[in-house]
């Protein structure tokens, strides 16, 4: 096993020596995550919607009730601070989970607002099940009423006899789904889950294969592909949602919200999030020339990487922020910010090889590179 | 049916449609005519039992090129390989050997046989990684087809790839290439139980035995799978190896290909020595200014082509070719897992591939009953068990377990005919000697398919039942695959070519065979 710490957690990065077998779970069959280290907010109240609304750049009065949102809120500036998820539980109930604690900051803007502010955070647990096999996985463990849900759906159902919220959604870009069970009672769910997945090939699976996942499906990762801008010491370190390709869930013409007089302003993204797809044969050739097979990188990295406009490597148009081998779509694949004003098809990366560097063509295109029909698919 | 096409592809086996979907990508019009309702050949997957999806024939997937994999996209179409993080070998003590993807727990593992092998296992496995990394270059580009002129070039290609090669290397290449399985293990390994497995990749597919001369190169052979730059990783493709095929057939119909199943050709219709188009059995015919078969030598040339028009050398050396099956298949559909004696229980040991081969002896004892004409009273047994990693192979909680089984002669002392009435107590030795590893399997047992050599004749179309469209003897390598004067995917009928595993580099899930033809047939313009 290999750990990590996350949020002041213990956190298994892989169960196993390799995060290899893990990946393919999540891929091949399903994979159970523990992600009980995320923050959790409960927001109840009748002015619920009035402070959401106030704090997200996006607008919560069109999420339904049993439907889930992916948020992000911004400083006075306009810079992002967070991202996380929103997960209407009822009319006045919504329920909050991001990688950041929020509570304070939610308290902080809900002055003179009817609501009640609850940090879940030690209450409940969080569990992923994701991968192909979960829906049959969690119909199995008799949670029938998953049967029904749309993509970012959610349900309260009960699984042996513990009542929880189970969204449809994930970090993986797979069919998968997420559940909030009480943290005393999370140990039972864990094992309901093991057992009714071991017919399905299910595994725990750690981060490392989690990270691996979320770039191929062009998911950010807080804290690698941006920062909140509250912790950053410089400008440039900062990015607005605009910057993050996120410029569709900024609904500008509604009530004031943290940010938007900002936003308004500067609706030009300076920067674009892009994914690369880096030239397999020139990578291939850099290792033959040495002599040895292409090394790929054994898991995934989160470091910046700069970008270039010509082999030289004097001009510089962006930096790729994460990067990995994807095993199904057989392409080393990366997540990138590179400057709006650049047009051209191709970027030039940076690679050593033996010590020595040496710069390989990578083509810019969708950062969604793994997108299966499943993930939206109605569960049959 | 009065397309001119440009190729016909006789037989969607996995070569053929790579092979048709490199011609179509480059913008031929060609069509793929398999005889039975499945794409795949024997790379197949199919509902045998309702819940139950075989890999019927071919069951484990290392070998198919990575260049094939990007240049015709096969992830987006399917393509998708787990691979196998264990090779485990039960035996009679109290646990068994698992090799392990982490060196440190196969250390552990062998050092309870011998300290002296546990040391030396990641030295040998570095040494066949260098020399399968030597013979996977071979293997991805045409081999010489003699020592004419216009060879010149892929013979200097060859002295390139060995050039850089270490003295000491060259020299285990040498070995390699000359000895026997257990002759090139014996230096490395003391423990008969280690070497016992290692030896077993020597004699897959070949009618000879682990202390046979030449066996030690299939040894190689299965060193120079490749996954993601892993070296000898073998995986299961998701849905059974008939994906793998699958993937290939949607990249050619992505290019334009077509495909039909259920379509048998009967002949190959030859005029003033050039092929001019084929008959099916329904008594369809279908013209195209190339033919290209994906069938064995032997099938393509005398039943399709007919002895009539092939010059005597030719007919010669087609009887020369050895073919010989050697193996049979059980597939099993179960309703629980095995339970090994020497390591109970459910564990990761159960992942990979089981090899029942206790130790060397015990091998060439199963080769010696095959040498009369007999099968193997306890075989030589390799199983897996893909539905613990993929779950669409079985309903849920139910597992396939695939036996690939050697020896199962094809001429039996009775003759092939025979298989019909030993088919039975054949399924039976496999499961006694299963069995004596793993009691009470027969409990688990729902369904069973035994397939014999002569099965995988009947059904398959491969030859005598060689699994690799004739034996990968050195003799029968290079440009000496399928004879001399016959390499280079080419044949004697103009306009004729071949495809299939029997031509170089040879059998296996490598769609090499089917890349390098098209693209020999590329180059001559049509």
């Amino acid at each position: 096993m290999d750990w990590t710490r996350w949020a002041g957690h213990y956190a298994p990065r892989s169960y196993q020596l390799q995060h290899e077998n893990e990946y393919y779970s999540i891929r091949t069959a399903a994979g159970l995550i523990d992600i009980s280290p995320l923050f959790k907010v409960r927001i109840t109240g009748p002015d619920s919607l009035a402070l959401l609304n106030r704090i997200f750049v996006r607008d919560l009065s069109r999420l339904k009730e049993g439907r889930v949102a992916y948020v992000v809120w911004c400083d006075a500036e306009g810079f992002v601070l967070g991202d996380g998820t929103v997960l209407r539980e009822g009319p006045d109930t919504y329920f909050f989970t991001s990688e950041d604690p929020t509570a304070a900051w939610l308290n902080r803007h809900a002055s003179g607002l009817n609501v009640v502010i609850t940090d879940e955070t030690e209450t409940l647990a969080g569990l992923a099940l994701q991968g192909p096999s979960s829906a049959k996985i969690l119909i199995h463990a008799g949670a029938e009423s998953i049967r029904e849900l749309k993509y970012f759906g959610a349900t309260y159902t009960s699984v042996n006899g513990i009542e929880l919220w189970i969204s449809r959604s994930g970090y993986t870009g797979d069919l998968g789904y997420e559940m909030w069970p009480p943290a005393d009672r999370a140990l039972d769910i864990w094992d309901t889950l093991m057992e009714a997945g071991s017919g399905f090939a299910l595994r725990a699976t750690g981060l490392k294969a989690l990270d691996v996942c979320r770039i191929e499906a062009g998911l950010l990762n807080k804290g690698v592909d941006f920062h909140n801008a509250s912790r950053v010491l410089i400008r440039e370190q900062k990015s607005m949602p605009y910057d993050l390709g996120l410029g569709w869930m900024v609904h500008l013409d509604r009530e004031p919200f943290v940010g938007q007089s900002a936003l308004r302003k500067l609706q030009q993204p300076e920067w674009n999030m892009v994914g690369l797809e880096i030239d397999w044969s020139q990578t291939r050739d850099l290792y033959e020339s040495r002599g040895l097979p292409p090394m790929l990188p054994a898991e995934a990295w989160s470091l910046s990487a700069p970008l270039y406009r010509d082999h030289a490597r004097q001009c510089q148009v962006g930096y790729a922020t994460s990067g990995t081998w994807s095993p199904v779509l057989k392409k080393y694949i990366a997540l990138a910010t590179i400057k709006k004003t650049y047009s051209s098809e191709t970027v030039q990366i940076e690679l050593t090889v033996e010590h020595s560097r040496h710069s390989v063509d990578a083509r810019i295109v969708s950062p969604r590179f793994y997108d299966p029909p499943h993930k939206r698919a109605p569960v049959e | 049916m009065s397309v001119q096409w440009d190729v016909v592809v006789i037989g969607g086996g996995h070569n053929g449609l790579v092979c048709a979907a490199y011609l179509a990508r480059a913008g031929r019009k060609v069509l793929v005519l398999e005889r039975r309702s499945v794409l795949g050949g024997a790379a197949v997957s199919e509902e045998v039992f309702p819940g139950f999806t075989f890999s019927v024939a071919s069951y484990v997937i290392s070998l198919f090129r990575p260049r094939i994999i990007r240049e015709l996209e096969l992830a987006k179409h399917g393509y998708h390989v787990i691979p196998m993080d264990c090779a485990f070998q039960p035996l009679h003590d109290d646990h068994g050997l698992a090799r392990w993807g982490d060196p440190n727990r196969t250390r552990l593992e062998i050092s309870r046989y011998s300290h002296h092998d546990a040391e030396n296992y990641p030295k040998f496995k570095h040494t066949m990684t260098r020399l399968g990394r030597i013979a996977a270059q071979v293997i991805d580009r045409p081999a010489p087809t003699g020592f004419r002129p216009q060879d010149l070039h892929t013979l200097i290609d060859l002295f390139r790839t060995v050039r850089g090669v270490e003295k000491h290397e060259l020299q285990q290449l040498i070995r390699l290439l000359t000895l026997s399985a257990v002759d090139f293990l014996d230096p490395w390994f003391e423990s008969e139980i280690l070497k016992a497995p290692l030896a077993a990749s020597g004699i897959i597919g070949t009618f000879q035995g682990v202390r046979s001369p030449g066996t030690a190169y299939v040894l190689l052979h299965h060193y120079m799978g490749e996954i993601d730059g892993a070296f000898r990783s073998w995986g299961f493709a998701r849905g059974g190896t008939g994906s793998v095929s699958t993937a290939c057939a949607r990249a050619a119909e992505a290019h334009g290909a077509v495909i039909r199943t259920n379509c048998e050709v009967d002949k190959v219709l030859v005029s003033n020595n050039r092929a001019t188009g084929i008959v099916l059995t329904n008594g369809d015919s279908v013209t195209a200014r190339r033919i290209v078969s994906n069938l064995d030598p032997r099938r393509t040339l005398m039943e399709l082509v007919g002895e009539p028009h092939l010059p005597e050398t030719v007919v010669d050396s087609l009887g020369r070719f050895k073919y010989r099956g050697s193996s049979g298949k059980v597939n099993l559909a179960l309703d629980g897992l095995p339970d090994f004696a020497c390591r109970p229980g459910v564990g990761d040991h159960l992942y990979g591939d089981i090899a029942i081969a206790p130790d060397v002896d015990y091998l060439e004892r199963a080769f010696d009953e095959a040498k009369y004409g007999s099968f193997s009273s306890r075989p030589f047994i390799n199983a897996v068990i893909p539905s613990l990693t993929d779950p669409t192979v079985a309903p849920p909680g139910k597992h396939v377990m695939s036996c690939f089984v050697q020896y199962a002669p094809y001429e039996l002392a009775e003759g092939p005919e025979a298989w019909e009435s030993q088919r039975e107590a054949f399924g039976n030795t496999v499961l006694d000697t299963l069995e004596e590893f793993a009691p009470g399997l027969r409990n688990h047992i729902e369904h069973m398919q035994v397939l014999t050599p002569l099965d995988l004749e009947r059904d398959f179309g491969l030859t005598e039942g060689n699994i690799f469209h004739g034996e990968l003897s050195l003799n029968q390598l290079l440009f000496q695959r399928p004879a001399w004067g016959l390499a280079g995917y080419r044949t004697p009928i103009r306009n004729l070519w071949m495809c299939g595993s029997g031509t170089h580099p040879g059998g296996g899930v490598m769609g090499a065979s089917g890349e390098l033809a098209a693209k020999a047939l590329l180059r001559k313009k049509i």
